[in-house]
């Protein structure tokens, strides 16, 4: 078999861009929670309010680590794999991903350090300040990247000469006509994120009694948070998808599995569509609810995929799928923020064991939405890279050979896998010793300072601190 | 050439300092896993650590810069060098992405510890070889035809590319030992002292082997250097002078000096490559004015920087300045 560059560079991009998509949206969530728990204690001197941050940001160093490692591989994926889409765009791309470097990443990585490591070396305010501005910087960071993004949707403001963008308004590149609802959905989802796993982990340690007073506190906090999130997200999602419909009319043709343009389009709940026959089997829909959802009217026209040409048009099934998992997995959590308004009558929504363990097993669901999401995005897109103007195929590196493609494909799958089942075992171990470790903590650092140097370490491998 | 200033000239000038900042940051921190195994025990290990685990994040951020600003300024360097370097730069990722994630997972393992050593120091070590290799291939030259590469997968592993590998990687060994001795105290220290006059000897042979072998691989570099006898062998002379202050201050027991001194000897050498290839950064065909993206483009950012860059640079100083002083041997983290 002919090993195909670009099927390799597009899996190989679609695998390293998700690994590393998952630690950003719940590093940015998680950066103003700690924010606002620090900003909390600074205010209140309340001690629990310490607790509470030091722990999750042990958690956060992790999962921020994680991110900036595999954040490093992305800003290197666009030449290696993707070199002729690098030299047409960098006149664009260039600059917003260096002003994402210099406005970003730089404040993120300086306080980073300040926040984890110098609670003791600077006063309170200080340390409140860091992780302010490591709330900042991935916000900043957010900006730039989703800009990119956003801009090879919906290209705007360049000109296409001899194969090279050259930009005529920066104003117009930056916020193009897709940016706005990318960006607040992203923030939303990310909010989304922390919320759904700080919820999910303090409703773990409260079915096991585990700091009761810390965790209700957490539980009770996000749970407000989640009120007003997640409802908001639905009513975003449907901006973003009306803003889509007017600029990528075949995605959102592929997201409603509709083929032939028509009028009063019913919303399809399950179908599996066929791209070779043109059509979608087993279908089940409500009638004219796609219509009334896309247009607000209930004859309104839905574009169909059989508008463009086939070369044209994306993989119906994994972008009609996800879209279902993302919306599905969003009225899922509208449901939960819902039930918690409703258990706090009588303050059940720290003691119901079926909410808590609901709760629980919601902390992955961000995750997977997130993942969807930008696989309706990315893979809608399809066969563009920038759309309308160069084709995934028109931006491969022209020197890449199938074998040196899948031999890096492999590479990343392994030492992810590696990586990402380490984090994971640390992350869960943390969790496990939760916010009482701190204590501990104290005890160990004391006596560790008294022993003999050589002997260090030993008690830490027999359990105690992690 | 543009009348009032040319702005690629000036980009050569920040992409320079982007790199050379990144050689001596990232360097004195892949220098304490290129030392890691060789440390005298398990505490010497943890005071390495922490003495760069604040600002390892920030020092590795300049890479990043570097990626982004020469897509930014001069995209066809970008574009040609990846492909070309394909492989080594999968290496080099996955040697940061383990040493990166080991800052972490070293100290919440208990007994898979040893494992995190390794991934320290196996990372650091494939990181900073290919790196040099990096700098390897830039004196070779690229293949080029249309401004796109087109040799093959694995043009970029020579023995000459080999030789600059452990080159660089014996240099950020030695940026990493005489930052250790500048922040750690003790026996630690005096391991550190010891074993930076081997380092540094080590340094000198093989960067002279690279002067030597390159006037063969490359006639420009022959004749820029040897058809007269001129200024420009004041540089290597100056990289000499480096070399033997980092030596008295080691002897003489300065602890901040034979830091100074080899960022000097790094700075220098590095002048000398770029003399050495001037003007050609996609060497032989394309200088850094072909390679450059567009006027408007490069001015765009240059604003931006210029307002941006003198706080990035304050609030990173900053930081050094909150983790001043030395590191203590059983410090906790967090
Ligand atoms: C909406 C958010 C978002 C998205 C879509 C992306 N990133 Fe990201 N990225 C972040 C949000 C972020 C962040 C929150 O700012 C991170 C996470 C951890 C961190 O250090 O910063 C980050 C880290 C991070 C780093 C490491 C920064 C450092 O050294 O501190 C790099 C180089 C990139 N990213 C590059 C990319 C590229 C090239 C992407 C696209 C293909 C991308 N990111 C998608
Ligand atoms: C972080 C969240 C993101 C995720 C999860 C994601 C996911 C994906 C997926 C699944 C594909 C493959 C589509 C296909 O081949 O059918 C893809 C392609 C691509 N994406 Fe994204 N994407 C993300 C963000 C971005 C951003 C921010 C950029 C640019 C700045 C970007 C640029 C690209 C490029 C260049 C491709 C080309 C490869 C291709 O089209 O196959 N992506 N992405
Ligand atoms: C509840 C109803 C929701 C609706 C109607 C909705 C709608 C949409 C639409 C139409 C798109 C694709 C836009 C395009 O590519 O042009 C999208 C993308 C996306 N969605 Fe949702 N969404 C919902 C919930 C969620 C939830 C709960 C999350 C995550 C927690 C989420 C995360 C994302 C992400 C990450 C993307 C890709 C980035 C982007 O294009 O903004 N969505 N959403």
């Amino acid at each position: 078999m002919e090993l195909d560059p670009l099927l390799l560079s597009r899996i190989q991009f679609a695998f390293v861009v998700s690994f590393h998509a998952i630690f950003p949206v719940f590093t940015i969530g998680l950066a103003s929670f700690i924010a606002l728990l620090e900003g909390l204690f600074y205010k209140t001197r309340n001690p629990l309010w310490e607790r509470l941050a030091k722990f999750w940001t042990q958690v956060f160093a992790v999962v921020f680590g994680m991110g900036v490692v595999s954040g490093i591989v992305m800003s290197f994926q666009f030449g290696t794999n993707w070199s002729n889409f690098s030299y047409a765009t960098a006149n664009f791309l260039g600059p917003v991903l260096s002003y994402e470097v210099v406005t970003a990443f730089f404040l993120e990585a300086a306080f980073l350090g300040v926040l984890l490591f110098g609670r003791n070396k600077v006063p309170k305010g200080v340390h409140l300040f860091a992780a302010i501005m490591v709330a900042v910087g991935t916000f900043i960071s957010s900006f730039w990247i989703l800009a990119a993004n956003s801009w090879m949707q919906t290209p705007a403001g360049v000109d296409l000469r001899d194969g090279i963008f050259h930009v005529t308004s920066w104003g117009q590149a930056l916020f193009n006509a897709s940016f706005i609802w990318r960006f607040i959905h992203m923030a939303l989802a990310s909010f989304l994120t922390g919320g759904f796993v700080v919820a999910g982990v303090s409703a773990w340690y409260l079915l096991r009694k585990r700091e009761v007073e810390a965790n209700k506190k957490a539980l009770s906090m996000t749970l407000w948070l989640l009120l007003l999130i997640a409802p908001s997200q639905a009513l975003v999602g449907d901006f973003h998808g009306l803003n889509t419909l007017e600029h990528q009319p075949t995605k959102v043709a592929a997201m409603e599995g509709n083929w032939e343009r028509s009028e009063g389009v019913p919303l399809l709940l399950f179908a599996i569509p066929d791209s070779k026959n043109e059509t979608n089997h087993f279908e089940i829909g409500i009638p004219k609810l796609a219509s009334l959802i896309l247009t607000h009217e209930w004859e309104g026209e839905v574009p169909g995929l059989l508008d463009v040409p086939a070369e044209e048009r994306p993989p119906v099934g994994i972008v009609f799928w996800a879209f279902r998992i993302m919306v599905g997995i969003g009225f899922i959590m509208i449901g939960f923020a819902l039930a918690g308004l409703w258990l706090r009558r009588g303050g059940r929504y720290w003691q119901s064991p079926r909410f808590l363990k609901g709760l629980t097993l919601m902390s992955v669901s961000p995750f997977i939405a997130v993942l969807a999401g930008w696989f309706v995005t990315e893979v809608g897109r399809a066969p563009w890279l920038v759309y309308g103007l160069m084709t995934q195929a028109e931006g491969l590196t022209p020197s890449l050979t199938g074998g040196m493609a899948l031999f890096t494909l492999i590479g990343y799958i392994a030492v992810y896998a590696a990586v990402f089942s380490a984090g994971i075992y640390y992350l869960l171990r943390l969790f496990q010793a939760g916010i009482e470790a701190q204590d501990e903590d104290h005890e160990l650092d004391f006596d560790h300072a008294k022993r003999p140097m050589s002997a260090a370490h030993v008690s830490l491998d027999n359990g105690g601190k992690l | 050439m543009t009348p009032v200033f040319d702005l690629t000239l000036i980009w050569v000038g920040i992409i320079g300092f982007g790199v050379i900042m990144y050689v001596l940051m990232d360097g004195f921190d892949l220098g304490q896993g290129i030392l890691f195994p060789f440390a005298p025990d398990e505490d010497a290990r943890d005071v390495m650590m922490n003495s760069v685990a604040p600002v390892w994040d920030g020092n590795e951020t300049w890479l990043v810069l570097g990626g982004a600003g020469l897509l930014a300024a001069f995209p066809l360097v970008y574009s040609v060098f990846l492909p070309a370097l394909y492989i080594g730069v999968f290496l080099m990722l996955a040697g940061l992405i383990f040493r990166g994630v080991a800052f972490e997972f070293r100290f919440k393992a208990n007994t898979s510890r040893y494992l995190w050593n390794w991934a320290f120091s196996g990372g650091s070590i494939v990181a900073a070889f290919a790196q040099g290799a990096v700098v390897g291939t830039y004196i070779q030259g690229f293949e080029t035809e249309n401004m796109r590469y087109v040799g093959g997968a694995l043009d970029w592993l020579t023995p000459f590319t080999v030789l600059t590998g452990v080159g660089l990687l014996l240099g950020y060994a030695l940026l990493g030992s005489t930052w250790l001795i500048m922040k750690s105290e003790g026996y630690i220290q005096d391991w550190a002292y010891k074993i930076t006059p081997c380092l540094l000897f080590g340094v000198l042979i093989i960067f002279g082997l690279i002067g030597i072998w390159s006037p063969f691989i490359d006639d420009m570099i022959r004749e820029r250097w040897f058809t007269s006898i001129s200024l420009l062998w004041l540089i290597p002379l100056v990289t000499l002078g480096f070399a033997a202050w980092t030596l008295r201050a080691v002897a003489k027991r300065q602890e901040g000096f034979p830091f100074v001194a080899t960022v000097g000897l790094f700075v220098s050498t590095f002048v000398s490559l770029l003399v050495s290839k001037w003007p050609y950064v996609v060497p032989p065909n394309y200088t850094f004015w072909d390679a450059s993206s567009a006027h408007e483009s490069q001015l765009f950012l240059l604003l931006g920087l210029l307002f941006v860059v003198p706080f990035v640079l304050m609030y990173t100083a900053w930081t050094y300045w909150v983790f001043r002083g030395k590191v203590k041997a059983g410090e906790g983290y967090h």
